[in-house]
């Protein structure tokens, strides 16, 4: 066992040396993930409001203004501009100007009074397929209201739904990007931090006398997992204050879980950092590996669609992915009240992960050596 | 001689390239040994095998009786290994990177302390202790990374291309060191492509093409039948223009070789064509001489390439 991690102390210690004597690293470590945390976490909005939207209004009664006013009120629709012609409001979508077009035919007022169906036609730009699938939504919404009012003035509705939305009342974007965003930062930084550490060794022929050491694989590699692993840690701890206190996000569930259950995600992570140390001959490949880690962690994770709608062949792919894992501990204990005993077998899973890079590096490590 | 370093039929292969061929050699305790090459020859391969990283692909080897093949482990804690990139942390201090390689070597404690007094005397580097290695010149980067070298008081220490990019007093500074740890009884294996260099060495090996193709005392280098061709006389011609002389020498029957040395003209010649060249040359001195170490390796070289066309 001792002679498995031999050399680890050493490695250690010179590594804590490393960082401090590196303001660089320092800062690239701690603030650039803070920075990005700040950056996405305000500028993303999933949640679909003032949507530009150009009226082309033939019928100019007091029942079409009124049918407008309610679009208006819903916050979904901005009535940005009145065009004159069907042209006009056509150009105005195909120009980018306006997302949404609605006309109101000449005799929408007279059939309305004939008690004939009055049409009204919504067009609307399906370029991003939230924006308009909430367009439908509430224009057909917002339509249907209007007409029960009509058939039905003041009588009862014989259905209604309330619906209750639980954990994020508010229906929050921050309260839902966030915790999936700490995963990707996380990973980002540490796995950049990890390989780039020993890519320099390699580069610099500091590795090449370490090989002739007593010091083992085992060794070298957990001696750098610490102090990086440490320092991810520090970063989540800054992390979750920002999201508590900045972005107001509660935590429903116990932290210190969720402490304890990012470390093995921490160690999968720095695994991977390792592996990839392993493949890089330079400190730019390094980069460049670590950058391919962000997009399938990002798009396959859960982080921003959901698993469940995935095609089954990226269903199974995204089982391979650790952030999968993280984000649904994060997700479980920030935003559900989640504990341990739901959310152990991602822990697990992510251990096992874990401990699987780290010995693969070493395996390549060793193979590596002796060419 | 205790054989301190013993290759038998050592031949390594990467795929189809063969990186060592066939090389066996011995080196005694306390001695100073260089290996002697071009560039990409095979010497790091040797190194790196006899240190237990590589595994031949024939032949075997032992250092302080440890097989290469099976005391892998066991023979890093007894050799010290100093590479031509001094494998230093440059953002440490003298003293911190002392301190990291006592470390990996497992010295501990009032053992630390002592070895790290030594070997800082030795070096005579103390007064940069609190410097950053990156901040210090050539010559005491590699009296540095000599230091960490030894720092486990190793038996055998090998030094690949130690002195490249070296000023020649901290290179001087640097083999009068090494002489002074060989009188304790330490082994230093040395590879170079300095002629200047291995000619300080206690013996020599030449390596060319993946093969050890010469072993000795500089002495018995000298006196190679290979480097002596049978018929042949080693001729110094001094004169004051010897670059415009040279064509002539070439051009004189009977001449092999022929290169400048400062002032004068060293060159391989059929004996019988001695006397013949010395009359053609009025008022110019032609004398016998010893071949030097650069001579030997050239018609060392230039045989094998004869050889193989």
């Amino acid at each position: 066992m001792n002679s498995l991690f031999y050399g680890l102390m050493p490695v250690c210690r010179k590594e804590v040396l490393h960082i401090v004597r590196d303001p660089g690293t320092l800062f690239f470590a701690l603030l650039i993930p803070m920075i990005q945390l700040f950056l996405f976490g305000f500028a993303v909005d999933t949640n679909v409001r003032q949507i530009p939207t150009v009226v082309f209004d033939e019928s100019q009664t007091q029942e079409s203004r009124q049918l407008l006013d309610r679009l208006a009120a819903s916050d979904v629709f901005k009535l940005r501009s009145n065009a004159t012609s069907k042209e006009e409001m056509y150009e105005a979508i195909r120009a980018g100007n306006a997302r949404v077009g609605i006309r109101i035919p000449y005799d929408f007022a007279r059939n309305l009074q004939a008690g004939t169906t009055a049409s009204v036609l919504v067009l609307v730009d399906g370029s991003d397929s939230t924006v308009a699938g909430q367009a439908v939504s509430t224009s057909t919404g917002v339509a249907l209201q209007q007409s029960l009012a009509r058939v039905a003035p003041g009588g009862r509705l014989p259905i209604e739904v309330r619906p209750s939305v639980l954990y994020n009342p508010a229906t929050r974007s921050a309260n839902f990007f966030v915790p999936g965003l700490i995963a990707i930062l996380l990973q980002v930084m540490t796995i950049l931090l990890i390989a780039l550490s020993l890519v320099r060794e390699r580069e610099r022929g500091t590795l090449e006398q370490l090989t002739m050491t007593p010091v083992a694989p085992l060794g070298l590699m957990v001696g750098k997992m610490i102090p990086y692993g440490a320092l991810a840690f520090v970063e989540l701890c800054a992390i979750l204050a920002v999201m508590r206190l900045v972005f107001q996000v509660p935590i429903h569930g116990n932290v210190f879980v969720l402490l304890a259950m990012s470390i093995p995600f921490l160690l999968t992570v720095l695994g991977i950092g390792l592996v990839i140390s392993t493949k890089a001959r330079t400190q730019a490949e390094a980069f460049q590996l670590s950058m391919g880690t962000i997009l399938p962690s990002v798009f396959l994770s859960g982080f921003i669609f959901m698993i469940d709608n995935m095609p089954p062949f990226f269903q199974v792919v995204s089982r391979f992915i650790p952030a999968t894992y993280y984000i649904e501990i994060l997700r479980g204990i920030i935003l559900r009240g989640a504990g341990a005993r739901e959310l152990w077998i991602n822990a697990a899973v992510l251990t096992a992960m874990g401990c699987a890079a780290v010995l693969l590096a070493a395996r390549q490590f060793v193979r590596q050596r002796s060419t | 001689m205790t054989a301190v370093i013993q290759a038998s039929h050592l031949t390594i292969r990467f795929g189809d390239f063969t990186a060592v061929n066939d090389v066996s050699f011995e080196v005694g305790k306390g001695e100073v040994f260089g290996l002697l090459g071009p560039n990409g020859s095979g010497k790091t391969t040797i190194i790196k095998a006899l240190c237990g990283l590589l595994t031949p692909s024939e032949g075997t080897g032992t250092i302080l009786g440890m097989d290469i093949r099976k005391d892998a482990s066991q023979i890093k804690r007894h050799v010290g290994y100093m590479s031509q990139q001094f494998g230093l942390y440059e953002d440490l201090t003298v003293a911190e990177n002392i301190a990291f390689y006592a470390g990996v070597y497992g010295i501990k404690g009032p053992q630390a302390v002592q070895r790290k007094a030594e070997v800082l005397k030795l070096t005579g580097i103390e007064p940069y202790m609190d410097r950053r290695a990156g901040r210090l010149s050539g010559g005491w980067k590699q009296r540095l990374a000599l230091a960490c070298a030894i720092i486990h008081s190793p038996e055998v220490v090998f030094l690949d291309e130690p002195t490249s990019g070296i000023d020649p007093v901290a290179r001087r500074a640097l083999w009068d060191l090494l002489f002074r740890l060989s009188s304790q009884g330490v082994t230093f294996f040395v590879t170079t492509h300095y002629m200047d260099e291995a000619e300080r060495c206690e013996r020599l090996g030449y390596i060319y093409l993946s093969k050890l193709v010469a072993i000795g005392t500089v002495a018995e280098l000298q006196q190679m039948p290979q480097a002596n061709p049978p018929g042949t006389a080693r001729i110094q011609i001094d004169t004051a223009t010897p670059s415009s002389l040279l064509d002539t020498v070439r051009a004189k029957r009977g001449v092999r070789e022929a290169t400048i040395f400062g002032r004068s003209i060293h060159a391989l010649i059929d004996a019988d064509q001695l006397e013949p060249l010395r009359t053609s040359l009025p008022g110019v001195s032609v004398q016998v001489v010893e071949p030097s170490l650069e001579d030997v390796f050239v018609t060392l070289t230039n045989t094998i390439q004869e050889a193989k066309q």
